[in-house]
């Protein structure tokens, strides 16, 4: 367990490493944008590794419903909890590429962006709900709202989508085919940032699985304390 | 009692309650009349602008009016534990679901029809388009934001400070369906183009979560 | 060169959010253990 743990903490620093030598320095100079087009190579997996970690929220969910186990509650949390993270990135890294090569911040009408927004309200409202909710029923309910939240992302990409078509917007990369070496450095960053995402969980889940022990011990203490 | 007998109760009792203390239709009155003067202090439009602007207004003021009614859905029925009363009760648990959604679908189509003539005349609109469309863009929208925010409302019931917590689930959920019946009553009042691809998308959004909620309410109901 | 500056404020905005979450679990993790010492006495 703890020697798996290193491992794959030592493999993700030495992946990180490589992948940020690969998109700062190997990556070729795009024509066009220069050198901010390598922002691409965090903001891309990020969001793809987002969107892995929201798809397993989704699952494990479903999982929980079925058979209430509460492992895949667990799962369930720390996958939203850490998809939030890699979304934040997504969310901030976006305007920082945006506004040297569109000359803005924030196009209302992207739909890759917006939609990673309300994705990333929606899951974040999921783990306010988690926080405040009261009793033993937390599962349930999480797992409830994490089924609705998945269900929304196609009506808000169709809905954005459209929303793009009549208002016409600056959009990157619609079609147009990726340089080999280019998407050699992508797949290589996603490698490394689904690592950190794996290890990242595995905190997560430890500290989880800690909190509870805890908490069950002390309702036991404050139960043996008032019968005495 | 047969599904729609239980709904058909559940319904009429929630209607004389309202029709007897009228305490949603007045708070949702009055906040979405200072919605309305508010918002016609903050800008002064022409005829023109407020084309543009007014489906956002509308649907926004709708919206926050529609929550105050949703908030006591549920917590008119904590008061001498009749949820718990119904959870041991044989009924199922969608009819239930059903009767609270119409009863607030109900009350928020009275409010339109109250605030739509002050909208009209605080902002001078008049539509370009062909008007009648309204009519399926007020339906749809209202019931997508009913059905959520019904459910959303049961299941906030089981957390602290349940009155913050409906919006914070609400409103990013219903993002798509507002954004479909902002743009629908904007593409109708200005009619420069069709809204009908926006009364699909809300269309659609009220089948997915009117299924889901169905399917899901009895583990809301039953989560102790 | 302005571009430059884009690209660096992008990859440590990125390192930022990740060190910082990972800071709050690793105390949020030190609070648990010490909670746990203490339940064990």
């Amino acid at each position: 367990m703890r020697r798996g743990f290193t491992l794959l903490a030592l493999a993700t620093a030495l992946l990180l490493s490589f992948a940020l030598y690969e998109a700062l320095i190997a990556a070729p100079t795009e024509q066009t944008m220069g050198d901010v087009q390598r922002i691409f190579y965090y903001h891309v997996p990020s969001a793809w590794t987002a969107f892995v970690l929201f798809l397993i929220n989704f699952v494990s969910s479903i999982v929980y419903l079925i058979r209430r186990n509460p492992k895949a509650d667990i799962l369930a949390l720390v996958s939203a909890e850490v998809g939030v993270v890699f979304c934040t990135v997504v969310i901030v890294t976006g305007p920082i590429w945006a506004r040297p090569v569109w000359g803005i911040w924030w196009a209302p009408g992207d739909i890759r962006l917006t939609t990673t927004l309300v994705l990333w309200l929606i899951y974040i409202s999921y783990l306010i709900l988690r926080r405040m909710s009261t009793g033993g029923r937390t599962p349930v309910i999480a797992a409830v709202v994490a089924i609705f939240g998945a269900l929304d992302v196609p009506l808000v990409y169709f809905s954005i989508w459209f929303f793009r078509t009549q208002h016409p917007s600056p959009v990157i990369g619609g079609g147009g085919s990726l340089d080999p070496r280019m998407a050699h450095v992508l797949l290589i960053n996603w490698a490394a940032f689904l690592c950190l995402a794996w290890l990242l969980s595995w905190v997560r889940c430890e500290l989880e699985v800690a909190t509870r022990r805890v908490d069950e011990a002390q309702a036991l203490e404050s139960l043996r304390e008032s019968s005495r | 009692m047969s599904f729609f007998a239980i709904t058909r109760a559940t319904l009429a009792k929630d209607i004389r309650l309202e029709w007897r203390s009228k305490d949603a239709i007045n708070a949702m009155l009055f906040f979405g009349l200072l919605v309305v003067v508010i918002f016609s202090f903050a800008f002064d439009p022409t005829a023109e602008e407020s084309r543009r602007i007014a489906g956002g207004l509308i649907w926004v003021a709708f919206l926050f009016a529609a929550v105050v009614a949703l908030n006591q859905t549920w917590a008119r029925e904590l008061r001498n534990q009749v949820l718990d009363a119904y959870r041991v009760s044989p009924a199922a648990a969608n009819p239930l679901f059903l009767a609270k959604a119409l009863g607030n679908f109900i009350f928020v189509c009275v409010l339109e029809a109250l605030m739509t003539p002050l909208f009209i005349a605080f902002y001078k609109l008049r539509a370009l388009g062909p008007a009648w469309e309204l009519a399926p863009i007020a339906l749809l929208g209202t019931w997508a934001l009913v059905i959520n925010g019904t459910f959303f409302a049961a299941i906030s019931l089981r957390t602290r400070s349940r009155e913050i917590m409906l919006p914070l689930l609400l409103f990013p959920i219903s993002i798509p369906a507002l954004l479909g019946m902002v743009n629908a009553t904007t593409a109708v009042l200005s009619g420069e183009e069709s809204a009908w691809f926006w009364i699909a998308l809300l269309l659609a959004y009220d089948v997915v979560f009117t299924t889901v909620s169905l399917l899901l309410f009895e583990l809301v109901l039953e989560a102790e | 060169m302005n571009s430059m500056h884009y690209l660096y404020a992008a990859y440590i905005a990125t390192w930022l959010i990740h060190g910082s979450y990972l800071t709050i679990l690793v105390r949020k993790y030190a609070r648990v253990r010490r909670e746990m010492e203490r339940l064990r006495k």
